[in-house]
């Protein structure tokens, strides 16, 4: 009964084809060409580039640990070499048919991307020869021993990573070390050549070293007694808040505002984590209480004509909150007895109506239509007024850490229970004498709560607010970031956030993909990583069942 | 006096009546057992008197009070619980944890006092997993109390599943098929397990078995069922000897014999 | 213990207010049109014909969303980016170049039909790919685990469609064969929303007949019946679902077709809205049933198209026109929630234990 059939030369062509299909449709699709600007080591590598070779030199990866043991390279070499067709196939039709006058993104200068700007013959040829090479390489470097390989990957990863980032890194080391210095590292935004391969060869040395004397280190830490390792974790989360206090500073004023941004959608995600990550409740509609939450805020405080009372911030906030959370009591109520997929449509069906209402002529007397409402001030703290994003860093953190704090309380009590046995079977549930309307209207209400929280900072961070802010896409985006990050955990939440929603504002270039790319990572990650990136506490244990994991750190982690 | 009392309960399915008519007493502290080749409609009496069902005659009354209409969650408070053929665990949930929702009836903290962390929280807390833990120990379950459910070895996860429906404090306890997949020697020891719980708790216990032979030693009474309807009941040394029964069983047994094995399958689409 | 059935009675009472008070407001909206009377006869009857034109496409739509339901229970949400993924590629491959060569209305026949095999073929095609890649390997998978993948699906096909034809909206050519009027029953109506009635008819008791008459649409039948005893009976489920989805596929490509010849525009969120609308009227008409779908999409086309200025006409709303997919999206809620087994539909069986 194996299902592991004989890996033959015909499945390596066959991966191959789809590693060079998916590079094709990336190009298709515009991606390739928006990032050719992008130079991720000066002169060398464009991102561009990294894209056409990232999917071909993961899939021979692949094939690398599937085929047989002796010809290892040859299958790998055929599958890159199988995966440059399709892009070829792209390239001839372009350059001959003229292709662009139906696919609005195959454009000349895509196809001066992929040739490499050798033109198509010359280019055709280094793209395979290079593809090949790639894949070669990327089979090569599965092969090694593990404590090789692994500073390798590590060392290329952060290189990368840096190269990818090298705008940001730019301003930051600036402002920390002067121009001079930094251009010896990263020149008009991009990662010098020499500064790379030095940071490549020192990041894949500091991770062997550290690997080498990992394992000694993890013996040390067994051998520390319980309240031993309990005061390297308060002592670890004192430096933690202290970075946490003092991060604007070390981010400066652009970055400061793209962590506010992040903590939005921290803040909306633990919402809607409670929903559908502790309770199990799919919900489209999620986004109406971040709208609610802002519009409230937007109509007590602002000072242009649609203001009703221009009351200051934090008497609104409190206001923004409830109102979101009656909301999502009224709301929540008449789907209660709903199931599953139908809960999810007709959640999205109550966003669209919400949207559409504030879009309306009905309601444009009073909440803007789609002029929105203008004019929100910013929040003040006796007397200043929080202008700068670094300033306004503080009301987010404050509201992502309240968050925080009432979501881990309520997951280890008696309710967080109620949620996740409703959330496993709720028959059963409703038959342990769980109350099946107030368990469901708690999470719709507590999640709202925080959705309305973030709304209502929101308004007041970009001091006016347009319907169209709040449709559909948004709901999707958070619902997204909980997937990737673990369906039910806290942290995940945070990286989740990140990942979809810093890395993105950090790459502007992605904006217009960013659905495309949430789409992508939904199936991926049910596909590949259901539990997501950081799972939940229980997802861990579901994974790691049979390895005798002492219940110590959950002590720890509980208190 | 009859702690629960069925009185010409009709449970109807479009045209196909599960249960028809049927009248049930159960002294309390008696262990009763309900028989019945497979589709007789045992499970789903148990599903009628758990509120999962709505009667669509007669009435069900526990303790002297008409169960009909009554929401399921309440019904469990006034005191039944129960347990399912294919057994329906939080899989994903630690054992404790699952016999830690077993107990919410008798937790009574507001939500808003774990934010705070109230003492009154946390000395409710602490007795819940104590008394969580005794229950585990007392079902022979000590040391599994941080393992998920599903990871449970099968007989562990039948009583796993006992463990919390006692958590509830039930008067009356339904069991459905607790002995279903089990080897003999399990299957008698599953039955000592029985009586001691209604031995040392009091509990009235009201079980579904598909196997005569092994419910003969326990049982008290016996209602045999046959296509809804009740065909006899009594000791068990009467039903052993009624006709009607022999050939509702003998008739039809190996017939039932190959059902059982599939009826884990159909009992979950 | 009165006291603590009072959750139940809260619930109760919601919906009971809720009942109340819709009813109350399309009574009392209706009546006030009603006595205003704002509009003459033949508005009403162009208003019935407009809807049932677009009810016609929502019944294509919804036919793919209850198969697959029917088979899978599970709610394709990527159903729309089927339809729009169907005509956006023949538009752009085929009807622009048809059009602008002149071929298109020299032999406006023979063109209608390339643009709709096309689409139908694109459509099928995606649905497949679609099926393959994101469903099918997760049918054992937790229900809300599907439900995620085809709302990625769903997006992704948005954007990717997008990257590939561009953001803005593509014009359908005009067919000049089509764009006359004839009259019907006494009043004007446009050709085109013939042909769209009149091709959806015939689509729909063709698939009904190929449904119940064909021995693949017996599998189906099976399938959806008992996937278990369908295998054990030598069908091949996986085949059968996929063919489910292409034929469901193979209509809202159809449906693209004729929405384009409505609204002579494409774009690459068009598939969102008939979407959805078309879901409504799959559970309309009772999901899973294919002649539910059939009457909940022309009810809902029509419902849609007179109700705005029924309802709201006379309370005076502004802008009435804006506010029509919130009543759809209202009826959809509604629904979902007093009768999800559909207007005329049983009742779905009760909790399982
Ligand atoms: N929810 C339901 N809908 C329709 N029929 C049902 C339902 N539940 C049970 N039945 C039918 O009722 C009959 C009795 O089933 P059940 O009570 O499960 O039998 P058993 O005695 O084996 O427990 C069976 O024919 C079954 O198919
Ligand atoms: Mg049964």
């Amino acid at each position: 009964m194996s299902n592991e059939k004989k890996f033959t030369l015909r499945n390596a062509i066959n991966q191959g084809l789809l590693a060079g299909l998916i590079t094709t449709l990336i190009s298709t699709v515009g991606m390739v060409e928006l990032f050719s600007q992008r130079q991720l080591i000066a002169g060398v590598m464009t991102m561009a580039q990294l894209f056409i070779f990232l999917i071909p030199a993961l899939i021979s990866f692949q094939t690398a640990r599937k085929a047989p043991k002796n010809s290892i390279l040859l299958f790998s070499a055929v599958t890159s070499f199988f995966a440059s067709l399709p892009v070829l196939v792209l390239i001839l039709l372009a350059s001959t048919f003229g292709l662009r006058r139906f696919l609005i993104n195959v454009s000349p200068s895509l196809i001066e991307t992929l040739t490499f700007g050798q033109g198509p013959l010359v280019g055709s040829l280094i793209l395979v020869l290079a593809t090949t090479a790639v894949g070669v390489a990327a089979a090569f470097v599965d092969q090694m021993d593990e404590k090789i390989r692994k500073p390798i990957l590590a060392g290329l990863m952060w290189t990368i990573l840096v190269g990818t980032f090298s705008e940001i890194l730019q301003e930051r080391l600036r402002a920390f070390f002067g121009i001079g210095f930094t251009n010896l590292i990263i020149k008009s935004k991009a990662l010098q050549p020499v500064a790379a391969l030095i940071f490549l060869v020192v990041v894949t040395a500091i991770s062997y070293f550290w690997q080498q004397r990992g394992d000694s280190i993890k013996k040390g830490l067994a051998s520390q007694s319980a309240t031993q390792r309990r005061n390297m974790t308060y002592a670890q989360r004192i430096a933690f808040f202290v970075l946490l206090l003092i991060l604007p500073l070390l981010l400066g004023s652009y970055l400061s505002e793209v962590t506010n941004n992040v903590g939005i959608y921290v803040l909306m995600g633990l919402g809607l984590n409670i929903v559908v990550g502790f309770a199990g409740l799919l919900d489209l509609g999620y986004v109406a209480f971040f709208a609610i939450g802002a519009y409230v805020m937007a109509i007590l405080t602002s000072e242009g004509f649609l203001g009703v009372a221009q009351t200051s911030f934090w008497l609104a906030l409190p206001v923004s909150v409830i109102t979101a959370v009656i909301a999502g009591i009224l709301l929540g109520t008449p789907v209660l007895r709903m199931r599953g997929d139908y809960l999810a449509i007709v959640t999205l069906g109550f966003g669209e109506i919400i949207r559409i209402m504030a879009n309306s002529d009905l309601l444009k007397p009073y909440i803007g239509g789609a002029q929105g409402v203008l004019q929100i001030p910013k929040p003040s703290f006796f007397g200043t007024s929080l202008i700068q994003p670094g300033q306004l860093y503080y009301v987010v953190l404050a509201g992502v850490l309240l968050a925080w704090f009432v979501s881990t309380r309520l997951s280890n009590s008696r309710l967080g229970r109620q949620w996740m046995a409703m959330r496993e079977d709720e028959d059963v549930a409703e038959a342990m004498g769980i109350n099946l309307v107030n368990t469901k209207l708690l999470a719709f209400a507590i999640g709202a709560g925080f959705s309305g929280l973030s709304g209502a900072i929101f308004a007041s961070k970009l001091t006016s607010i347009f319907p169209h802010s709040f449709n559909l896409l948004i709901s999707i985006n958070v619902l997204s970031l909980i997937i990737v990050g673990g369906m039910g955990s806290l942290p995940g939440v945070v990286v989740g956030s990140l990942i979809l929603v810093g890395l993105p504002e950090l790459l502007r270039e992605f904006a217009e993909f960013r659905p495309w790319m949430y789409g992508a990572l939904l199936i991926v990650m049910m596909l590949a990583k259901p539990e997501g990136f950081w799972p939940s506490a229980i997802q861990k244990r579901e994974l790691h069942a049979d390895e005798e994991s002492p219940p110590v750190e959950e002590v720890a982690a509980a208190d | 006096m009859s702690i629960l009392s069925a009185k010409n309960v009709t449970k109807r399915f479009g045209g196909l009546v599960a249960v028809g008519n049927l009248n049930i007493d159960l002294e309390e502290g008696s262990i009763v057992s309900i028989i019945g080749p497979n589709g007789a409609g045992k499970t789903t009496f148990f599903n009628c008197v758990t509120g999962f069902y709505q009667v669509t005659e007669g009435e069900i009354l526990f303790d002297g009070q008409s169960l009909n209409h009554r929401s399921t969650d309440l019904i469990t408070r006034l005191g039944i619980s129960r347990t399912y053929q294919n057994i329906r665990l939080f899989a994903n949930m630690t054992t404790i944890e699952n016999i830690l929702v077993g107990e919410h009836p008798h937790l009574k903290t507001f939500w808003a006092e774990a934010i705070f962390r109230t003492p009154r929280f946390l000395k409710e807390e602490k007795d819940a997993e104590a008394e969580a833990r005794r229950l585990l120990r007392y079902v022979g379950l000590a040391g599994l109390g941080d393992s998920l459910a599903r990871n449970l070895p099968y007989g562990a996860q039948r009583r796993l599943e006992i463990a919390r429906a006692l958590a509830s404090k039930p008067k009356l306890l339904l069991l459905d098929e607790p002995t279903a997949g089990m080897n003999p020697n399990e299957s008698a020891e599953m039955m000592r397990f029985i009586k001691n719980l209604r031995d040392d708790l009091g509990i009235t216990i009201l079980l579904i078995e598909h196997d005569m032979r092994v419910v003969m030693g326990i049982s008290e009474h016996i209602h045999v069922l046959d296509f809804g309807q009740k065909i006899a009941e009594g000791s068990p040394k009467e039903i052993q000897r009624n006709p009607r029964v022999i050939e509702a069983y003998l008739g039809r047994g190996a017939a039932s014999g190959l059902e059982k094995q599939t009826d884990g399958i159909s009992a979950t689409v | 213990m009165q006291r603590r059935l009072q959750n139940i009675n809260y619930l109760d009472f919601v919906l009971w207010f809720i009942r109340v008070s819709i009813i109350v407001f399309v009574a009392w909206g209706t009546i006030a049109t009603l006595l205003d009377n704002p509009y003459s006869a033949d508005v009403w009857v162009n208003f019935t014909v407009l809807g049932l034109a677009q009810g016609s496409m929502y019944a294509l739509i919804a036919i793919g969303y209850t198969l697959v339901y029917g088979v899978l229970f599970m709610i394709n949400f990527a159903h729309g980016e089927f339809f729009m993924s169907g005509i956006m590629t023949a538009t752009v491959f085929i009807a622009g170049p048809l059009s602008a060569s002149g071929y298109l209305n020299n032999h406006p026949v023979i063109s209608l039909l390339l643009i709709l095999v096309v689409s139908m073929i694109t459509s099928v095609g995606v649905a497949i790919l679609t099926e393959r890649v994101a469903y099918r390997p997760l049918r054992k998978a937790p229900r809300l685990v599907p439900l995620i993948t085809a709302l990625g699906a769903s997006t992704f096909l948005q954007y990717t469609f997008r990257g590939l034809f561009g953001s803005e909206v593509k014009p359908f050519p005009q067919v000049e064969a089509l764009s006359g009027k004839i009259s019907f029953l006494g009043t004007e109506i446009l050709q085109t929303q013939m042909v769209v009635i009149i091709a959806t008819v015939i689509m729909l008791v063709g698939l009904y007949l190929f449904v119940m008459r064909t021995k693949t649409g017996k599998a189906i039948r099976a399938v959806a019946e008992d996937k278990d005893v369908a295998a054990l009976m030598g069908i091949d489920v996986d085949r059968t679902i996929a063919i489910t989805f292409a034929l469901g596929a193979s209509m809202a490509g159809a449906a693209g077709v004729l929405y384009a010849l409505v609204f002579r525009q494409v774009h690459f969120y068009m598939g969102f809205l008939p979407g959805l609308k078309a879901f409504t009227a799959a559970v309309l008409g009772g999901i899973g049933s294919i002649p539910g779908a059939a009457v909940g999409g022309l009810f809902l086309g029509i419902f849609e198209s007179v109700g705005p200025p029924l309802f709201l006409d006379g309370l005076n709303v502004p802008a009435y026109h804006q506010l029509k997919d919130v009543i759809t999206f209202t009826l959809l809620v509604l629904v979902l929630i007093f009768r999800p087994q559909g207007i005329v539909g049983e009742r779905l069986a009760e909790k399982k234990a």
